[in-house]
C-alpha cells in the first residue's frame, strides 16, 4: 500500500529497520528471557538521533512527528516490542513537557531526552487508580520550600531506568479530579525511590516499577501549567501517545504475519506446504487486510494529529482499540496455524502473542477507550441538536 | 587534526566467480558493500573526531557507483568524501592503487594520519596501508587494536602481533591499518543520513590528482593476473565399513601401517 511517505520518512523508516534487524533481533529472545532492560539498544537508539524525531528542532531535536514516532514504533515492534516501548515510554514522559511545559522546563529537560542521555517516564497510575484516574491517592503538599510528594505509583514504564519522571499528585483533595496536578520529578531526588519490578507476561525487557514518595521535595518550579491542570494534562498526554501504542500493535501483528508467512512456505504436510491449503491461505488473507487496515487507520490518525488538529481524543483512541485488537488476533491466529511451532520458545511468536496482550490493556484500556468514543459521539450529536 | 579514511566497496559475499575469458571478478548481480575491514577503520576515525575533534575525509578509488559507499560513509560521521574515479584506474594493482590514494592524498594537503583497513575481502593483500606510507615518506604501523593518544604531534597505539601486543609510539603525520578488535562500527545516524542525502562528493581523475597516465591503472601496475583457478576438489577421505569393533580394527591397522601408532 502506498501511505506516500516523505523522503525523510523512508530514511527513518529503514533506518529503525536496520537497527531492529541487526541489534535487536540476534538479542530479543535472550532479553524476554532474563527480563533485562536493553541498554544498549537504547544507546544505539540514541546514538541514531532516533530520540529526536519527537522534539522539536530549538530543543535539539528533528522536529516532533507523530507519523514519525509511528514509523519507528512500528518497525521496532516487528521485532521486539519490548524494546519498542522502552524506547515510546520515553516519548510518553516527554511530551507533558512538550505541550505543558514553560520554556525554562522545555530548556531544561528537552535536549537531554533528545539526545537521548536521558530517558523519561509518565507516573499516573496506582494500585487505587487505573482507568479511574479521579482517585489517585498520591499528594503534592505546597510549603514554602517546594512541593512535597508522598504516595506510590504503579506500573511505571521505564521505572528506576528513566531519570525525567513527569508525576500527576493530588494538590487539593477537596476538587476532585480537578485537585490534580502535574510535575517533573528526577530520579535521585531525595524521598523518591523505586519499588518492585513487576514480572510481567509480555514485553518482558521494558521495566515497570513502582515509583514511592516518602517526603520527596521538588522546587516549586517544577510544577507543569498550574495547580489543577494535572487532569487535563493526563488527557492531552494520553490523546497524543495512543498512536505510538497502535504502532506498537501495529509492529506486532505485522512481525506475527512475516513469521506466520515464512513458517507456512516452508512446513511441509501431506506433501505440500502449509501455505498451499485452503484453510491456511484463508487465515493468511484474513490476518493480512486487518494488518493493512489497523495500518492505514494508525497512519491516518498520526497525519491528523501533524495536520495541526486541536481534538483527536476520539481518533487517538479509535486507532490505539483497533490495532490492538488486531494485533491480539493476528498473532493468536498465527501462534495457530503454525501448531506446535508457534507455541514453542524456539520460534518467535508465543512472544508476540504474549506481547500483544498489554496493547489492549495500557494507556486506556480498551474499554474504557470504548466509552470514551462513545461519548465523542453522543457530544457531537448533541451539538448538532 | 585531520583524518583521511581509505574505503574500498567489494562484493558482498566471500564466493566470487571468475570470468574465464578475463580472468577477472564477475560484479553483475553482486551487491557491493563498503570492505568490512575499512568499516573498522571509519569508526576509528569518528571516534577520534569525537575525542580530538578532528575532521574526516573517506577517500576510495572506484568505478562511479562507490559514491553511495562513500554517502554511507558520511551518514556514519565523516565530514566529506572524494571518490576517485578514471578509466585509466581500471586493472589497478596494489601499486598502482597506492599511488592512485597517495597522489589523492599529497592533493588534500593538510593530513595527520591516514587510516584503512588492515586488508581486503577480495583482494586480500593487505598492501595498501604500507604502500601508501611508502610513497609519502611517512611512518607505518600495522595491525593496530588500539589507539591509545594523540598529543604533541605524537600518535601512540597498541598492534596485536603474532604472540602479543606492541605498544609503538610515532610522530605525525603516519598511516596505520586497523584490525576488527579495534571498535564495533556504529549505525548510521538520522542526521548523518540526512547530510549525506545532500553532500557534494566530487570526482577526481588522473589528471586532478597530478598523476602521470603510466603510473596509474593497468599501465601502472608492476603485476598482472595470469590466471585465476578454482582449486581442484579431490576426495581423499576413505570410508571404513562395518560395525564399530571391525572399523576400530581396520582403523588401528591403518595408523599402524602409515607408522602413526
Amino acid at each position: 500500500m502506498e501511505y506516500f511517505l516523505t523522503e525523510q520518512q523512508k530514511t527513518l523508516k529503514s533506518l529503525a529497520r536496520r537497527i531492529a534487524e541487526e541489534k535487536v533481533l540476534p538479542v530479543r529472545a535472550e532479553l524476554d528471557e532474563k527480563e533485562e532492560f536493553p541498554w544498549e539498544i537504547i544507546k544505539t537508539l540514541a546514538d541514531s538521533d532516533l530520540f529526536r524525531i519527537f522534539v522539536p528542532e530549538q530543543y535539539d531535536g528533528m522536529g516532533s512527528s507523530s507519523l514519525d514516532l509511528c514509523l519507528v514504533v512500528e518497525e521496532l515492534s516487528k521485532v521486539c516490542s519490548g524494546v519498542a516501548v522502552s524506547y515510546a515510554a520515553t516519548a510518553l514522559g516527554a511530551y507533558a513537557i512538550l505541550l505543558y511545559g514553560n520554556e525554562e522546563q522545555k530548556q531544561k529537560y528537552l535536549p537531554a531526552i533528545a539526545a537521548g542521555k536521558r530517558l523519561a517516564a509518565f507516573g499516573l497510575t496506582e494500585p487505587t487508580a487505573g482507568s479511574d484516574v479521579s482517585n489517585i491517592k498520591t499528594t503534592a503538599e505546597k510549603t514554602p520550600e517546594g512541593y512535597v510528594l508522598n504516595g506510590t505509583k504503579q506500573f511505571i514504564t521505564n521505572g528506576g531506568e528513566a531519570e525525567i519522571y513527569t508525576i500527576i499528585a493530588v494538590t487539593d483533595k477537596s476538587k476532585g479530579a480537578r485537585g490534580a496536578s502535574a510535575f517533573i520529578v528526577e530520579k535521585g531526588t531525595p524521598g523518591f525511590t523505586f519499588g518492585k519490578k513487576e514480572k510481567k507476561m509480555g514485553i518482558r525487557s521494558s521495566s515497570t516499577r513502582e515509583l514511592i514518595f516518602r517526603n520527596c521535595l521538588i522546587p516549586a518550579e517544577n510544577i507543569l501549567s498550574k495547580e489543577g491542570m494535572g487532569f487535563v494534562v493526563s488527557m492531552r498526554v494520553l490523546d497524543h501517545s495512543r498512536p505510538g501504542i497502535s504502532a506498537q500493535a501495529l509492529g506486532i501483528a505485522q512481525g506475527a504475519l512475516e513469521a506466520a508467512v515464512d513458517y507456512t512456505r516452508q512446513r511441509v504436510q501431506f506433501d505440500q506446504p502449509l501455505i498451499s491449503l485452503p484453510v491456511v491461505q484463508y487465515k493468511l488473507a484474513e490476518m493480512a487486510m486487518q494488518v493493512e487496515a489497523a495500518r492505514a487507520l494508525v497512519y491516518s490518525v498520526a497525519k491528523t494529529i501533524d495536520s495541526g488538529a486541536k481534538n483527536f481524543t476520539e481518533e487517538s483512541a479509535m486507532a490505539k482499540v483497533f490495532a490492538s485488537d488486531v494485533a491480539m488476533r493476528v498473532t493468536t491466529d498465527a501462534v495457530q496455524i503454525c501448531g506446535g511451532a508457534g507455541y514453542m520458545r524456539d520460534y518467535p511468536l508465543e512472544k508476540m502473542m504474549r506481547d500483544a496482550k498489554i496493547t489492549q490493556i495500557y494507556e486506556g484500556s480498551n474499554e474504557v477507550l470504548h466509552s470514551a468514543i462513545a461519548m465523542e459521539l453522543r457530544k457531537r450529536k448533541g451539538r448538532r441538536e | 587534526m585531520n583524518i583521511i579514511v581509505c574505503l574500498k566497496q567489494v562484493p558482498s559475499t566471500t564466493e566470487v566467480k571468475i570470468d574465464p575469458k578475463t580472468n577477472t571478478l564477475i560484479r553483475q548481480g553482486i551487491k557491493s558493500i563498503v570492505n568490512p575491514l575499512d568499516s573498522y577503520a571509519l569508526e576509528e576515525s569518528v571516534r577520534l573526531k569525537e575525542r580530538y575533534g578532528s575532521r574526516v575525509t573517506a577517500i576510495s578509488m572506484g568505478p562511479p557507483q562507490a559514491t553511495e559507499m562513500l554517502r554511507d560513509a558520511i551518514s556514519s560521521g565523516a565530514d566529506d568524501a572524494i571518490l576517485l574515479s578514471d578509466i585509466a584506474f581500471a586493472g589497478s594493482d596494489t601499486l598502482a592503487t597506492s599511488t592512485t590514494l597517495a597522489k589523492a592524498i599529497v592533493k588534500i594537503k593538510n593530513y595527520d594520519l591516514v587510516i584503512c583497513g588492515r586488508q581486503t575481502l577480495d583482494g586480500d593483500t593487505g598492501q595498501v596501508g604500507p604502500e601508501i606510507a611508502e610513497m609519502l615518506g611517512i611512518p607505518f604501523i600495522a595491525y593496530v587494536n588500539k589507539i591509545e593518544e594523540i598529543a604533541n604531534g605524537k600518535l601512540r597505539v597498541q598492534r596485536m602481533v603474532e604472540d602479543g601486543y606492541e605498544t609503538i609510539e610515532t610522530s605525525l603525520p603516519a598511516v596505520i591499518t586497523v584490525v576488527k578488535e579495534i571498535n564495533v562500527p556504529r549505525m548510521p545516524s538520522l542526521r548523518g543520513l540526512t547530510k549525506a542525502k545532500s553532500a557534494q562528493i566530487p570526482t577526481w581523475t588522473t589528471q586532478e590528482i597530478n598523476a602521470e597516465k603510466e603510473t596509474v591503472g593497468q599501465a601502472g601496475s608492476a603485476t598482472w593476473v595470469v590466471k585465476v583457478f578454482y582449486p581442484q576438489r579431490v576426495q581423499l577421505a576413505e570410508m571404513l565399513k562395518g560395525d564399530p569393533e571391525t572399523q576400530a580394527k581396520a582403523l588401528v591397522e591403518k595408523l599402524r601401517e602409515a607408522k602413526l601408532i
